[in-house]
């Protein structure tokens, strides 16, 4: 049932329907307009296992068990060289590497936050808010709600159990869905007509009648997706067929959306080519790729960008894992990305530019430089540029 | 005084092609069996308050002792009717509540211990899963007979303080050894002390394994302090961020705080230095080892306090919670789960002098805010003032009306809700607990997720009375037109809901709708 199906449905359920209290949302959007995914890795990736600065001896000195190989054309297990100095873990080769090669992925080193306290919620909170560090006011305010709500026809959403930080303290309701489960419709449309009319006039109920519009709408367009791939899973066994989903979904209907991906907390034997951190960045990559894959020629018009709260310690620990860090790798995609480089500051990798002998300084500041980012993206300036990000310097990378 | 009624014909009900003809038919044989006006729509107001929702019993209970004998009952916690022996013997067979938690350490120490000396190997691989499992079964079982309590026990308004202080003093199962310690941690640590003084409370919290553990203590020794739980204890325990600590502070507590931890459960006995050993402290699993701690002066909150060993502890919590902006912290947030996601100043402050005055006797406190204004002000208000139910409370109070006192024979699944839900207990990994607010609950997926909960409750297309183990499917949908919903929930509805449970199709379904309405889901 489509949309205009289920309008009629619901107002043949009711009496009176004058208008359904939609937020707007589930318009289209011109289609070739600019497409944003903001994917959060909670815990803290490795970052130095994913761009391996293998010109580094201090790299090697401090990572007996984990570091990866030099790059070695006879040895599948070392990093596959992206320019003199780094290289990228070979679990990517097949995923993120032929992106590289068509110059559609860029990666920004020593990219983060100012937030010193190495602290996971208190970092991934300073993080979605998107204030400067210090910054009293709106707790309950995130700068992609803030970055909505500067931004006309750009349907947004959160492809999560909940609505992240990120995304609250919108003036319009944001839709959240996690397409990892079972995504099916529970009411048929009937039932939905009548759940909807119940909150009708009550605090909830726009997000009423979006949760269950929305869980038709994804219904739909993940049975004809499935269908046409001949694919039935009924949930998301890895990150790839839940980027499917999501391309689905950001293909059509939507301009604007946030996914977190978790389990990068690797204290504790994170191995370095095989292991618990080659596997998640492994199901990561293929997720990217098969996001790109899935969207067809709107790749063109997207741009990915995947931030984690906080590096992990340049050294490995004794549990042959690493801990907290600071600075990290943060990664942008898409299909006219101006990638195929490392972007952003860069400092030569030894113990003497460790920040307090123990991870990387953060040279490039994660405000700034999606203030730049999608300030181009969007022609973003000034006053509305700091409404998202209050006090940022926006830096353009030239990455879009 | 009891109430009887006249059985209803379910089966009649179920007969019935039409359901909304059914309810016509027997509207008026429920109003002429009606012994009693029905309450009145501010008494159901505070009922609904006062616990997780309503069931007969509840109901039953108001009418006997009236509100302020209901309130005085609860608060000296003198409702102490025994649970449905069926639901106690599942609580009681638990193995997370019928072992001691020495017992449950030292069998996972030795397990530990077992895993360590086999090489490396499938046999190694496979003692490790056991234990895992073990772990995780432990975990559910603490899960289920806390909900059990929650929607069995009679003392309403205590079973909501347990959950609101569990989530105060948050722990978060999958760290460390917490999965053995939960069943502890719930009934010995916050249980006993729920009504109690917050003191306690606090010191209770401070010496169980559970909280050492998840917060680190238990690492916190002089040379290599750790201030984890030195910081949360004041930030989010006792007297909240920014209100006047300092990071000196923090870290002369920490030291304060060096020692104080979990006893060995190797089943060694430990030696001490013969200069120490006088001040060693037990309390079970709890020991203040004074070789760890740092015998130092501190100064704290702007107090000396002289090294002397664990009764620098207590006098530092003295200390805490003495402070105005304890007492403060602790009613707003009281205020703002039980009245308002923005309680008014004026309530706060009347809570927080009863705390001030009182020495935080927490019943006192409960008193000022049930006898306040605020506390019916929501009563016939729009929504906007109302508070959103969280999932437990939605899980909670939605089993409790469907069977009304009948006891489940599996609480699985009300633990699978809250994780669809993403409030499952001892699952929150951020030492801060979950939200206390409405709008943390109400996102569009949220909304979509709870009306499947409803659905799941309300067509019975669940394991409730599927016992552990078995296969059999258990006993169909719940029959949510009763008495009660006649005497307290119909008269209020709502024309909204009114008209959706009229557009019902089936049993299941008006039972579905209900569970989901706005009137079941605010209070």
């Amino acid at each position: 049932m489509n949309r205009r199906e289920f309008l009629l449905a619901a107002a043949s359920a009711a009496v009176a329907l004058p208008t359904l209290s939609f937020s707007g949302k589930l318009f289209a959007a011109p289609a070739s307009s600019p497409r944003f995914l903001f994917v959060f890795l909670r815990g803290g990736y490795d970052c130095n296992n994913l761009l391996v600065p293998y010109s580094s001896d201090f790299y090697y000195e401090s990572r007996p068990t984990l570091a990866i190989a030099k790059p070695d054309a006879n040895n599948p297990n070392s990093a596959i060289a992206l320019d003199a100095n780094w290289g990228l873990n070979p679990v990517l080769r097949d995923s993120i590497y032929p992106l590289w090669q068509r110059k559609q992925v860029a990666f920004i080193p020593f990219a983060g936050t100012d937030d010193l306290s190495r602290s996971h919620f208190e970092t991934q909170d300073n993080i979605e808010r998107g204030q400067a560090i210090g910054a009293t006011g709106n707790y309950r305010s995130g700068f992609l709600a803030r970055l909505s709500g500067q931004l006309a026809n750009v349907p947004t959403i959160a492809f999560t159990n909940d609505l992240p930080l990120s995304l609250q303290g919108s003036d319009k309701d944001v839709p959240n869905i996690s397409l990892r489960g079972n995504t099916n419709s529970s009411f048929d449309a009937r039932q939905s007509a009548i759940l909807t009319d119940m909150y009708r006039g009550t605090p909830l109920a726009s997000a009423t009648a979006d949760g269950l519009e929305l869980r038709k709408t994804v219904s739909k367009d993940l049975m004809d997706e499935m269908a046409k791939a001949g694919r039935g899973a009924p949930s998301a066994r890895n990150f790839a067929t839940e980027t499917q989903r999501i391309a689905t979904m950001m293909r059509d209907k939507y301009r604007l959306g946030f996914v977190d991906v978790g389990g990068w907390d690797t204290h504790v034997n994170q191995g370095s080519v095989t292991g618990g951190l080659a596997n998640n960045l492994k199901n990561l990559g293929e997720g990217l790729a098969a996001y790109a894959d899935a969207l067809g020629d709107e790749w063109n018009n997207t741009t990915v960008v995947v931030v984690s709260e906080f590096g992990r310690t340049f050294r490995e620990n004794g549990d042959k894992g690493t801990d907290h860090g600071h600075g990290t790798v943060h990664w942008v995609l898409g299909g006219k990305v101006n990638g195929g480089r490392i972007a952003g500051e860069q400092i030569a990798v030894t113990q003497q530019n460790l920040l307090q002998n123990r991870d990387y300084q953060v040279l490039n500041n994660y405000r700034d430089v999606l203030a730049g980012l999608l300030g181009r993206m969007w022609g973003l300036q000034g006053n509305r540029m700091q409404a998202v990000f209050p006090q940022a310097k926006p830096r353009d990378l030239q990455l879009v | 005084m009891r109430l009887e009624l006249p059985a209803i014909p379910k089966n009649h009900v179920l007969r019935c092609l039409h359901f909304g003809i059914c309810i016509l038919l027997l509207t008026p044989l429920l109003a002429s069996a009606r012994s009693m006006a029905p309450l009145k729509s501010d008494d159901i107001s505070w009922l609904r308050r006062d616990g997780f929702g309503l069931d007969t019993a509840s109901v039953t209970r108001y009418r006997e002792l009236g509100r302020s004998g209901l309130l005085d009952a609860q608060l000296a916690d003198r409702v102490n009717d025994p649970l449905p022996p069926a639901i106690a013997s599942l609580i009681n067979g638990y193995q997370a509540i019928a072992t001691t938690p020495q017992q449950l350490l030292m069998e996972l120490d030795a397990a530990q211990q077992h895993i360590k000396a086999l090489p490396d190997g499938p046999d190694q691989a496979a003692a490790k899963k056991n234990l895992q499992d073990m772990g995780n079964q432990l975990q559910q079982q603490a899960q289920q007979a806390e909900l059990l309590q929650a929607v069995y026990g009679p003392n309403q308004l205590k079973e909501q303080l347990v959950w609101f202080w569990l989530n105060h003093f948050s722990v978060y199962a999958p760290k460390g050894r917490v999965r053995w310690e939960l069943g502890d941690y719930t009934q010995n640590t916050i249980r006993p002390h729920a009504l109690g003084k917050f003191r306690d409370l606090v010191m209770a919290t401070l010496e169980s394994p559970a909280m050492l553990e998840f917060l680190d203590n238990n690492q916190n020794a002089k040379g290599h302090v750790n201030e984890n739980y030195a910081r949360e204890l004041m930030e989010l325990h006792t007297l909240g961020v920014g209100s006047g600590y300092s990071q000196q502070d923090v870290q002369q507590l920490a030291l304060i705080l060096s020692g104080v931890g979990i006893a060995p459960t190797n089943g060694k006995p430990e030696k001490f230095n013969p200069k120490f050993a006088p001040l060693v402290v037990r309390n079970g699993l709890f020991e203040f080892n004074p070789q760890r701690h740092d015998f130092s002066d501190k100064v704290f909150l702007g107090h000396t306090i002289k090294g002397s060993g664990f009764d620098e502890v207590t006098q530092a919590v003295d200390l805490i919670v003495r402070q105005p902006a304890c007492g403060e912290f602790i009613s707003r947030q009281l205020a703002e789960y039980f009245v308002s996601d923005n309680p008014s100043p004026a309530l706060v402050k009347k809570m927080a002098h009863t705390f001030q005055r009182t020495d935080g006797d927490i019943g006192k406190v409960m008193r000022t805010m049930i006898e306040s204004r605020e506390w019916l002000a929501g009563n016939n208000q729009k929504l906007e003032s109302l508070k959103f139910d969280d999932p437990m409370r939605f899980v909670v109070s939605s089993v409790r009306l469907a069977f009304d006192g009948k006891p489940i024979a599996n609480a699985l699944p009300l633990v699978y809700w809250l994780n669809q839900l993403d409030e499952p207990l001892f699952g929150r990994i951020t030492p801060d607990g979950w939200p206390l607010d409405g709008a943390s609950w109400s996102s569009s997926g949220q909304m979509a997720k709870r009306f499947d909960i409803a659905r799941a409750i309300g067509n019975g297309n669940n394991l409730l009375f599927t016992p552990a183990g078995s296969t059999a499917r258990g006993a169909g949908f719940p029959m949510l037109t009763t008495r009660l919903y006649y005497d307290a929930i119909e008269p209020y509805l709502s024309p909204a809901t009114r008209d959706a449970l009229a557009k019902a199709n089936s049993q299941q379904e008006w039972n579905s709708f209900l569970l989901a309405s706005p009137d079941l889901n605010y209070r």
